[in-house]
């Protein structure tokens, strides 16, 4: 176990980003960084459960406009871990709903004196637009279909913890993977790390243009357990969805769902992951979930780790000051 | 009202096959000749414009404008959307009529031309509804509307969603010989959709709006205007799809004829990488791919002509997120820079094939008597200087909207003068 007292000159400063706003746009070595900044918050606050006074002063706002219960918790609680104050800005019942809009809100809690916002938003790219009018950092905690990384980066955590290396390892995915923002922070993660990514589920729900990125695509669950490490079981997001991109949830749990007689198939160290909240009996048996190399529970423990990295580096005394967001800037011809 | 000369510059006007330097004579307001080039002594019109080095054009036609007046002022009205043209080089623009009201009366048309008139900016013709109160249900008072001036007819915004109404639209206009200008989508495809569907709206987590959304309805309205012998206009193709459906339709020599929007053969959707709502417009920017189809259209002429599709939305509206945001973006001031930087710089095509793109071929799909430099015509005239570089700067534009992604961009080509009726009515500041 490493001493109690945490060495703020342990985190590496390469870091040079204001925000965190997804992983796509993200090198191998500022993920690994990452990863290796929530190693040593874990360590320093023995598996997350001691606080450290590291963030004090500093004020973190969860900004969330879709419902949220354990992303929210889970950062509110790395926050305060640290030794941050947390305000909760709940959007239902702010004035978004006398009409004002998103932006004129977040500049007024900047206004307040705040130094980073956690943002949940279910339109992909609203933290992009947000870092784009705010010199406060921040950080993504899921815009639509597009990306959670702090949920990609606790998942990769979890299987790096298990297994070391990611090199070479077979990860699949496996579900709802148009719908899924932790499905892409999972893909660009794993892949700049060196995994083998599958996706796997019905055409509707699984393009085959994920190809065109170097992913291997599959419609055939049973085709691929055997094959694989690692499987990220990702929820069925009813919600998103136009029309029904199956014919039953019944059909659906018969061809994807996670079962003991396909586990019997898979490879004996096989791990299990998948982002809650999860539907048992659509994408994983009951007794799937609980076995042993489920890393369900890992991942909400590991989730408060990555959570205490990314708002040290993001609004910690080594924070980059006024980095821009990596949005592609234009020119002319 | 006196006469006008613009000496030396390089007249192009491909409806009397001209594309040579000479000079251009008009008096009270009319064209009078094209002749005696440099021989005409300086002093001898009562103003002379030297328009050496300078392209000189019959005036540019955007047939396809949405100046939001009435109900959307905030956005645009008809005298800003009109000096945006000015400035951008148009001497007409036919607004669309998804006005609030939309103009589906001969009292609306009426208040369009008013309103024009009062500005005294640019000419504008109406583009009226193609059914009542633009709902798609009943046809529009057509022939009352013909008689109010309506040059076209158009629920542009929207598609006209029932076949059976649009099929009657072909037949009905047949009478007047005017054309329907469609807005092809199929909505159950690209319902929720904010761009493209493709590698881009994948990674990024939007909603698609698949090219075969437009090819779908594309084909659709070929079908009905060929069985009626009506005369479509589809407009804002964006798609490779899109392009060959025209190009077979006019092979068997249908009445077709279509446009292209600049943003649509310069941009792709990997635009909207930025999440940048100044990217988002329907139809979509499509892929590299399509933006080639395209402008190979453009230069074999299947697509016949350059419209803006000009979208101004308040920059309020724009700010809000990507889902939340309209549709639109801005045309009229980039138009030129766009089609000269990205079309006849590149070689593409020639200043003949682009003044018919942009004039000659607008007035004959819209039935006008402009888009010509024959002798007694109308003096429309646009003067380009083809060389001139400089930058879009949104804050300059005469439109009340700022919703463009070029700005910042470096466009080479930009309107000298736009000469409305024998008056200057435009002269770019070349300090």
């Amino acid at each position: 176990m490493s001493s109690p007292t945490f060495d703020q000159q342990a985190v590496p400063s390469q870091w040079t980003h204001r925000h965190l706003l997804d992983l796509e746009r993200l090198t191998p070595d500022e993920i690994r960084l990452l990863l290796d900044t929530a190693t040593l918050f874990k360590e320093a606050t023995g598996g997350c459960r001691r606080k450290l006074a590291v963030l004090t002063g500093t004020t973190v706002v969860t900004l969330f406009f879709e419902n949220s219960t354990r992303t929210k918790t889970s950062f509110a609680l790395a926050a305060r871990r640290l030794g941050a104050d947390v305000v909760d800005f709940s959007a239902s019942s702010s004035s978004l709903s006398k009409g004002e809009s998103f932006i004129d809100t977040a500049r007024n809690l900047e206004a307040m004196g705040i130094d980073a916002v956690v943002v949940r938003h279910g339109t992909p790219g609203t933290p992009h637009l947000l870092a784009q009018h705010l010199s406060v950092g921040v950080i993504n905690a899921g815009d639509g279909p597009h990306e959670h990384p702090t949920q990609g980066l606790l998942d990769i955590f979890s299987i790096r913890e298990r297994l070391g290396d990611l090199q070479g390892v077979t990860v699949g995915l496996v579900g709802d993977i148009a719908h899924s923002r932790t499905a892409r922070s999972n893909l660009w993660g794993l892949v700049k790390l060196g995994a083998r990514v599958i996706v796997c589920g019905p055409p509707t729900l699984v393009s085959d243009r994920w190809r065109e990125l170097g992913v291997e695509v599959s419609h055939d669950l049973d085709a691929i357990v055997p094959r694989c490490d690692v499987l990220n079981l990702l929820r069925i997001q009813f919600e998103r969805q136009n029309t029904r991109p199956f014919p039953s949830v019944r059909e659906y749990a018969h061809l994807y769902a996670m079962t003991r007689e396909r586990l019997k198939r898979a490879k004996k160290d096989l791990l299990i992951l998948a982002p809650g909240p999860i539907n048992r009996g659509v994408e994983v048996s009951a007794e799937v979930a609980d076995c042993p190399q489920s890393l369900i529970l890992d991942q909400v423990a590991n989730g408060l780790a990555v959570r205490m990295g990314v708002l040290w580096l993001t609004c910690g005394p080594r924070a980059a000051d006024a980095v821009p967001a990596a949005i592609p800037t234009r020119g002319g011809f | 009202m006196g006469t006008l000369l613009i000496r030396g510059g390089r007249v192009v006007d491909p409806s009397q096959g001209i594309d040579r330097v000479d000079d251009v004579l008009v008096r009270d307001g009319l064209v009078v000749s094209i002749g005696h080039a440099g021989t005409q002594p300086i002093g001898k019109a009562d103003e002379t414009i030297d328009a050496t080095g300078l392209v000189v054009t019959p005036g540019l036609i955007d047939m396809h404008v949405h100046l939001r007046e009435p109900g959307r002022e905030e956005d645009e009205t008809i005298e800003s959307g009109t000096r945006a043209a000015l400035a951008g080089g148009f001497t007409s623009v036919a607004c669309i009529p998804n006005t609030e009201p939309p103009l589906d009366t001969q009292a609306a048309v009426e208040f369009v031309h008013q309103k024009a008139a009062r500005a005294d900016t640019c000419n504008v013709f109406v583009v009226a509804c193609v059914s009542r109160n633009r709902e798609g249900k009943e046809l529009a008072e057509i022939g009352q509307l013909v008689e109010a001036g309506a040059v076209a007819f158009s629920d542009d915004g929207a598609p006209v969603y029932d076949a059976e109404l649009m099929r009657r639209a072909f037949e009905y206009c047949r009478m007047f010989d005017k054309p329907i200008l469609a807005h092809e989508e199929v909505l159950e495809l690209s319902r929720g959709g904010v761009m493209h569907e493709g590698l881009v709206s994948l990674v990024l987590g939007l909603t698609g709006m698949p090219a075969a959304a437009e090819e779908v309805m594309i084909g659709r309205d070929i079908a009905l205007s060929e069985v009626t012998g009506g005369r479509l206009h589809v407009m804002h193709v964006s798609t490779a799809g899109g392009v060959a459906l025209i190009r077979a339709a006019k092979a068997r020599g249908a009445r077709i004829s279509a446009e292209a929007c600049p943003h649509h053969f310069t941009l792709t959707d990997d635009g909207l990488r930025g999440f940048d709502s100044n990217f988002k417009m329907s139809p979509p920017l499509r892929t590299a791919v399509d933006v080639e189809a395209i402008i190979a259209g453009i230069v074999d002429g299947t697509i016949d002509c350059i419209a803006t599709d000009h979208a101004p939305h308040a920059r309020e509206k724009k700010m809000l997120e990507l889902d939340r945001a309209p549709f639109g973006i801005l045309g009229l001031e980039t138009a030129v820079g766009l089609a000269v930087t990205r079309l006849v710089a590149t070689g593409r095509i020639g200043w003949p094939r682009l003044v018919e793109a942009m004039s000659t071929l607008p007035a004959r799909i819209l039935g006008l008597n402009r888009g010509t430099l024959r002798p007694g015509a109308v003096a429309d005239i646009t003067i380009i200087d083809p060389a001139v570089s400089w930058r879009v700067d949104v804050q300059q534009f005469r439109s009340r909207s700022i919703n463009s992604p070029f700005h910042g961009w470096t466009l080479q080509g930009r309107a000298a003068f736009t000469i409305v009726g024998g008056r200057v009515k435009h002269r770019l500041d070349r300090g």
